[in-house]
C-alpha cells in the first residue's frame, strides 16, 4: 500500500545546485590554472593542491565537530572553491605551511566561525590571503620570474622539495631562484613597476625591463587572458552576472585612464593595469563569490566599481603592488549598506523605500 | 514614479509586436507535448461526484438541496444569497446521497462541506433558460445569469467572475488570458483550438457588459495553433487583437501579463481596473457563452491529465465534483512509475500536492500531474543560502526573495512585510532556480499564514478587551444601582418610621419581642425532650 | 591663568550649545510612547481567563508593570512571553507551570439539552459571550468566547465542554506534517 507525498510548491526545480555552481567554477579556472602552470611552473598545481586539500580537510572537521551532515556540507564543493582561489594566488614556490596556515585561517576563521557557507562576511580566499601577505611578505611575494626567464630548469621533484624543505635537489634556495639571467631580482610586472617608480624610474623606462614586453608582462599576460576565456564560460553559463565583473574592470580602467591621462611617465596604462596583476581572476572568480558580494543589480554594479576603483588607487599609492584582495575584503564590508540602499522598486510601489519610510511617518 | 504609457503608446507597440517585458522570469523546461497531441477527449460518468459548496474566493452558497433529493445535471445545488454567494451545480442526474464533510481540493486535506450525488447514469438536463439576446437585455439581467450559471475565474484565483463584470470604471483594455504559462497544462491551449468560436461569443459578451476600447488576447508564442484559430474567431472584430506573447514564466500571471503587453503596473494596494484593465481567463469566456447565450451552468471544465506516470496524457472534459481517481484511471497512471507516489493539482510551478484520490475536480482544476520517479525529483532539506540573488533575478515583482526568507524564517514578520511580502504572488520563480533548493514559497506561504493569523488574533483579543472593559463598567454601574435602590429604600423605611412616630416603633419592638419568645420556647423544648437517637 | 580661564570658558560654552541642542532635540523629536501598562496589555491574549492569580488581563498588565513575573499567561504562552521580555528588556522564562500550562485554542460548548437556565455561567462569563436568562437554555456566541474556562466550573450540571478550535482550509498554516496522507491503497487503482 503506498502513501501519497505532499510538499509544498514549486515542484519543479532547476537542476543547478550549490555544488554544480561551485564546481563550475572550478573548471572554468582550468584553463587560467593550465597557463599558469605552463609559465610559473609545477609549483602552482603542488599550491592549489595543498590548498584544497587543508581546506576540505579542515571544513569536514569543523562540520563534524557541529554535529551537521558533513557529507552534504562537502559536497557543496565551497571548501574546495576557496582553496582553489587561494591556491592559485599564492607564490607556486611558497612553502608549504603559508598554504596550509592560509586555508586553515580561510575555512575555519573566516568561513566556519560566522556560520559556514552563506554566513561568512568576507571571501574567504581573500581574507587568508590579506593574513597571509600581511603576516609573511616574504613568502608571499616570493614569485618566480615566469620559466622561460630562469637560468635553472626545475622539474616537478624540484619543486615539490623547494616547497617542503625549502631547496630544490640542487640546494639552490628560492631566493636563488628568483635571480634572473642579468643578476636582478626578478619580480612580478606590478611588484616591479612599483619597484622601479620608488627608485625614480619613469614608467617608460621600467616597462622596458626584460620581464616585461612593453605593457604586456611576459607570462602574465597569456594567463590572465586564459582567465578572462573561463570567465566568459562563466557568463555564458549564467554561473555570474555580468554586472560585477564589467563595472569592476570598468570603474578600473577609467580610474587609471584619468592617471594615466594626468602623467603617464608616473602612472600605468589602462592596459597595463588591465593586464597585470589579478585583476581579470578578480573580477570574474573572486568578486563575484555570491555569499560575500552585493545581491540587488544596482548594488552590484557599485560593488564592481568601487572595487575596481580601489584596486588602482592601491595599486598607485598603497604599499602593496596588487590590490584585489584589498579591494573586494573592503568593499565585502560595505555590502549590507549597499544591498540596503539599492533595494530594487517592488511591483506596484512607487518609490523603492516607500514602505520603510511609511512606518516612521507619524 | 515612471509614467505609463497612454492608451496609443501602447497600441503602436503592440501593431508593431513590440511588446514589454516584466523584470526576472524563468524558462523551465515546457513539457506541453505531452499532452496537447489530441483533441478533448468525452469520458465516461464517474459512479459519485463530489461537489463543494465551495469553489471560489468569497462565501458559502445557501443549500436548497438535502440528503435523498434526486437531482438532474445542471440543476442549482446552492444559491447565491450574498453577493460573495456563488451557487454550485449538479454536474450529472443522480440522487444526494450525502451532504457532509469531505476531502477538499486544498493543499491542507482538510474537508469541507460537500454535496455527494450518486450517478445514476441518464445524465438527464435540468430545464436551462437560455438568452441568445443578451445583446437586447439589460447588463443586470446579464451579470444575474453568470452569477446563476456558477462562474468564478478558471484561471486558477477563482474569482466570482459576476463581481467582475459588475464593473462602472471605464475599462480601456479588455484582456483574455490565453497565456497558460505553466509547464505541462494543455487545457487552455487545447480550448483555444477546439472552441475559439465559443470563446469569441463570450468576449463579445463580455465587450457588451463592459464596453473596453480594445480587447486584447494574449497566447503565448508556443502555442502558434491556438493563436491562429484565434485569430481567425476574432478577425472580423476591428478593436480584438490578438497578441504573441514571448513564453517566459510567469508571463500569465494577471500583474505580469498587463505589465508586458500595457507596461502599467497594479498598484499594490489596488485591481487591475485601477489603470484601466481587467482580464478574464479563455475558460471563463467559454463559459461565459454558455451561461448567457444557453444558460448552461458552470458543471463541467477542460483538465489536463499529464505526466510520465500515465500512459495515455490527455485533456478531458470532466465534470465538476469527478473524484481524481476516476480521471487518473482514464489516463492509465502507473503508481509504481512513481518513487513517491504524487498527484500534483494544477502544474509544477503552482499546483498543490493533493492528499487523497477522492479529492474531486472543481472549477479551478486546470490540470492534474503525476510525475514519474525522475520527472520533477522531490526536494531533498535544504541547504544553507549562499546569497547568490539568482531568487532576485528571477522574481517578477522585483522583491528580494532571500531578504524576506531570512526574515521569514527567525519570524521577523514586520521586517518581513517591510520587504512586500504580501506582494508576492507565490509564482515560484525564486524557488526554482535556488541552488541550495531552500523551498523559498513555502516559507513566505508559512509566513503570511502566521500574519494574518496573529492579526486575527489581535482583532479578537481587541474585540475581547473592549467587551471585557463593558461588562466591567456595566457591572460597575449595576452596583451603584443596586445601593442607590437599597439606599432609597432604607431612607423609605426611616422616612415612614419617622412618619408613624411611636406605633411602627412600638410594632418593631412587639414583633422582636414575639421572636425572642418563640426562640425562647422552642431551646426550652430542645431541653426537655431527651435525644432519640441514645 | 588665562588660558586655564578660556579653556574652562570654551568647554562650558560647547557643553551649554551641546545641551541646548540636546533639550531641543528631545522636545523636537519626542517620541509619543503608549504608557507601559497600555503597551504590556496590548500584548496579552484578553482572555480574561484569570489563570495569573489576577481577575483580568488588565490587572496582570499592571501587574507586571509594578515587578511581577511575566511567566504566568498560559493562553498567551511562549509567544507573548516573548513578546512581553523584549518590551520589558527581561530575560524570557519558561511558562510557570504554577499557573497552568499552553493548550490549543478551544472554546466553550453548551450541550443545550442538558442546560437548566441558571445564568450561572453567564454570570462568571468575563466577555459576556452567553447568551441567555433565568429558566432559558443558553448558549455561547463562539466569536467572541475568550476560552477562559471560567464558566466551566459554576455549572451545577456539568453540562459546558472547551471544545478545540477545527482547523479549517482558510487558517491552515501549512503544515504539511499535519496533512493526513496514507489512508489511500494506490495499488487499487
Amino acid at each position: 500500500m503506498s502513501k501519497l507525498s505532499v510538499g509544498s510548491s514549486p515542484h519543479h526545480h532547476n537542476q543547478r545546485d550549490t555544488g554544480a555552481v561551485m564546481r563550475l567554477v572550478m573548471y572554468a579556472c582550468i584553463p587560467g590554472i593550465l597557463m599558469q602552470t605552463w609559465f610559473f611552473g609545477v609549483g602552482v598545481l603542488i599550491q592549489i593542491a595543498l590548498c584544497m586539500v587543508t581546506a576540505v580537510v579542515t571544513e569536514a572537521l569543523i562540520v563534524e565537530l557541529r554535529k551537521k551532515n558533513t557529507e552534504r556540507v562537502i559536497k557543496d564543493s565551497s571548501a574546495a572553491l576557496a582553496g582553489l582561489l587561494l591556491g592559485i594566488s599564492i607564490p607556486p614556490l611558497a612553502p608549504w605551511w603559508i598554504a596550509v596556515i592560509g586555508s586553515f585561517f580561510a575555512i575555519a576563521l573566516v568561513k566556519q566561525v560566522y556560520g559556514g557557507l552563506g554566513f561568512n562576511m568576507f571571501n574567504p580566499a581573500m581574507a587568508a590571503y590579506i593574513m597571509l601577505l600581511i603576516s609573511f611578505p616574504v613568502q608571499m611575494t616570493a614569485w618566480l620570474p615566469p620559466v622561460s626567464l630562469t637560468e635553472q630548469s626545475f622539474t616537478f621533484i624540484d619543486a615539490l622539495n623547494t616547497v617542503f624543505t625549502g631547496f630544490t635537489t640542487d640546494g639552490y634556495s628560492i631566493e636563488q631562484l628568483r635571480v634572473g639571467y642579468d643578476g636582478l631580482s626578478m619580480a612580478t610586472p606590478l611588484d616591479h613597476l612599483k619597484t622601479q617608480l620608488i627608485e625614480g624610474y619613469t614608467v617608460g623606462e621600467a616597462l622596458s625591463s626584460p620581464i616585461m614586453s612593453g605593457n604586456w608582462g611576459l607570462g602574465w599576460t597569456p594567463v590572465a587572458l586564459a582567465y578572462l576565456a573561463g570567465g566568459l564560460l562563466l557568463l555564458k553559463l549564467r554561473v555570474i552576472n555580468w554586472h560585477i565583473p564589467v563595472s569592476m574592470i570598468g570603474a578600473a580602467m577609467a580610474t587609471s585612464f584619468v592617471l594615466f591621462a594626468a602623467d603617464s611617465s608616473v602612472y600605468g596604462s589602462p592596459a597595463f593595469h588591465l593586464i597585470n596583476g589579478s585583476l581579470i581572476v578578480g573580477a570574474f572568480f573572486i568578486a563575484t563569490d555570491p555569499v560575500s558580494a552585493a545581491t540587488t543589480n544596482r548594488g552590484r554594479l557599485i560593488f564592481g566599481a568601487a572595487i575596481g576603483f580601489w584596486i588602482i588607487v592601491i595599486r598607485t599609492w598603497g604599499n602593496y603592488p596588487d590590490a584585489v584582495a584589498f579591494a573586494v575584503v573592503l568593499m565585502n564590508m560595505a555590502v549590507p549598506l549597499i544591498d540596503y540602499y539599492t533595494r530594487p522598486r517592488t511591483y506596484g510601489h512607487k518609490a523603492k523605500t516607500s514602505s520603510i519610510h511609511n512606518n516612521e511617518e507619524p | 514614479m515612471k509614467m505609463f504609457a497612454d492608451y496609443d503608446q501602447i497600441m503602436e507597440r503592440i501593431s508593431l509586436q513590440n511588446l514589454w517585458d516584466f523584470p526576472g522570469g524563468v524558462h523551465p523546461t515546457q513539457k506541453k507535448s505531452l499532452s496537447n497531441q489530441t483533441d478533448i477527449q468525452r469520458i465516461d460518468l464517474p459512479s459519485v461526484v463530489h461537489i463543494p459548496v465551495k469553489q471560489h474566493i468569497g462565501v458559502n452558497g445557501e443549500l436548497i438541496v438535502k440528503e435523498g433529493d434526486t437531482v438532474k445535471k445542471g440543476q442549482p445545488l446552492t444559491t447565491s444569497e450574498n453577493s460573495f454567494a456563488v451557487p454550485v451545480h449538479a454536474s450529472t442526474s443522480g440522487t444526494v446521497v450525502a451532504i457532509s464533510d469531505h476531502v477538499a481540493a486544498h493543499p491542507s486535506g482538510l474537508s469541507e462541506l460537500t454535496v455527494t450525488i450518486e450517478c445514476d447514469g441518464k445524465d438527464s438536463e435540468y430545464e436551462y433558460t437560455p438568452m441568445s439576446d443578451y445583446a437586447q437585455r439589460s447588463k443586470g439581467e446579464i451579470i444575474q445569469a453568470i452569477c446563476a450559471a456558477g462562474i468564478s475565474g478558471m484561471g486558477g484565483a477563482g474569482f466570482p467572475t459576476h463581481l467582475k463584470a459588475n464593473n462602472v470604471k471605464p475599462i480601456e483594455f479588455l484582456i483574455i488570458n490565453g497565456i497558460e504559462c505553466e509547464p505541462y497544462i494543455t487545457s487552455d491551449d487545447r480550448l483555444m483550438r477546439e472552441h475559439a468560436w465559443q470563446i469569441r461569443q463570450g468576449i463579445d459578451i463580455l465587450c457588451h457588459l463592459l464596453q473596453p476600447k480594445q480587447v486584447l488576447i494574449a497566447i503565448e508564442d508556443n502555442k502558434p495553433e491556438a493563436f491562429e484559430t484565434m485569430s481567425i474567431a476574432c478577425q472580423q472584430e476591428d478593436n480584438y487583437h490578438v497578441v504573441k506573447v514571448p513564453t517566459k514564466y510567469p508571463a500569465g500571471g494577471e500583474k505580469q501579463l498587463i505589465q508586458v503587453l500595457t507596461s502599467r503596473e497594479v498598484p499594490s494596494d489596488g485591481l487591475p481596473v485601477d489603470i484601466g484593465c481587467l482580464m478574464y481567463n479563455v475558460g471563463t469566456c467559454y463559459a461565459i457563452a454558455d451561461a448567457v447565450i444557453e444558460g448552461k451552468p458552470l458543471i463541467e471544465r477542460v483538465v489536463t491529465i499529464t505526466g510520465e506516470a500515465v500512459d495515455a496524457p490527455q485533456n478531458v472534459w470532466a465534470r465538476i465534483g469527478t473524484p481524481i481517481k476516476h480521471l487518473l484511471a482514464q489516463a492509465q497512471y502507473h503508481s509504481e512509475k512513481q518513487s513517491y507516489p504524487r498527484i500534483i493539482m494544477g502544474g509544477p510551478m503552482m499546483g498543490f500536492t493533493l492528499s487523497s484520490v477522492q479529492i474531486p475536480v472543481v472549477k479551478i482544476t486546470n490540470c492534474i500531474l503525476v510525475p514519474a520517479a525522475k520527472e520533477l525529483p522531490l526536494v531533498e532539506d535544504e541547504r544553507a543560502c549562499i546569497r547568490c540573488s539568482a531568487c532576485a533575478d528571477a522574481c517578477p515583482a522585483s522583491l528580494l526573495p532571500q531578504q524576506m526568507f531570512w526574515h521569514s524564517k527567525a519570524k521577523e514578520y514586520e521586517k518581513a512585510q517591510e520587504y512586500n511580502l504580501f506582494d508576492c504572488i507565490e509564482c515560484g520563480a525564486c524557488a526554482y532556480v535556488c541552488p541550495s533548493e531552500i523551498p523559498l514559497v513555502h516559507y513566505y506561504r508559512k509566513a503570511k499564514a502566521d500574519i494574518r493569523q496573529q492579526q486575527l488574533e489581535k482583532e479578537k483579543s481587541e474585540k475581547a478587551r473592549v467587551r471585557f472593559e463593558a461588562r466591567k463598567d456595566r457591572l460597575q454601574r449595576e452596583k451603584e444601582a443596586r445601593e442607590e435602590k437599597h439606599r432609597l429604600a432604607a431612607e423609605a423605611r426611616k422616612q415612614s418610621l419617622n412618619k408613624d412616630g411611636g406605633a411602627a416603633k412600638d410594632k418593631i419592638a412587639a414583633a422582636l419581642a414575639r421572636a425572642k419568645a418563640k426562640k425562647a420556647k422552642q431551646q426550652a423544648q430542645l431541653k426537655d425532650k431527651p435525644s432519640s437517637d441514645e | 591663568m588665562t588660558l586655564t580661564l578660556i579653556a574652562i570658558l570654551v568647554v562650558v560654552l560647547i557643553a551649554l550649545v551641546f545641551g541646548a541642542l540636546l533639550g531641543f532635540a528631545s522636545i523636537r523629536f519626542k517620541v509619543e510612547s503608549d504608557p507601559l501598562v497600555e503597551q504590556i496589555d496590548n500584548l496579552l491574549p484578553q482572555t480574561q481567563c484569570g489563570q495569573c492569580g489576577y481577575p483580568g488581563c488588565r490587572p496582570y498588565a499592571e501587574a507586571i508593570a509594578n515587578g511581577d513575573e511575566i511567566n504566568k499567561c498560559p493562553p498567551g504562552g511562549e509567544a507573548t512571553i516573548k513578546d512581553l521580555s523584549e518590551l520589558m528588556g527581561v530575560e524570557a522564562k519558561p511558562l510557570d507551570a504554577a499557573h497552568g500550562v499552553e493548550d490549543v485554542k478551544k472554546v466553550a460548548f453548551i450541550r443545550e439539552a442538558e442546560c437548566i437556565g441558571c445564568t450561572k455561567c453567564i454570570q462568571a462569563c468575563p466577555v459576556d459571550a452567553i447568551l441567555g436568562a433565568a429558566k432559558q437554555m443558553h448558549t455561547v456566541i463562539i466569536d467572541e468566547c475568550t476560552g477562559c474556562d471560567l464558566c466551566v466550573d459554576p455549572c451545577p450540571v456539568d453540562c459546558i465542554d472547551m471544545v478545540p478550535l477545527h482547523d479549517s482550509s482558510e487558517n491552515w498554516q501549512w503544515n504539511f506534517k499535519q496533512v493526513s496522507v496514507g489512508d489511500i491503497p494506490l495499488r487499487q487503482l
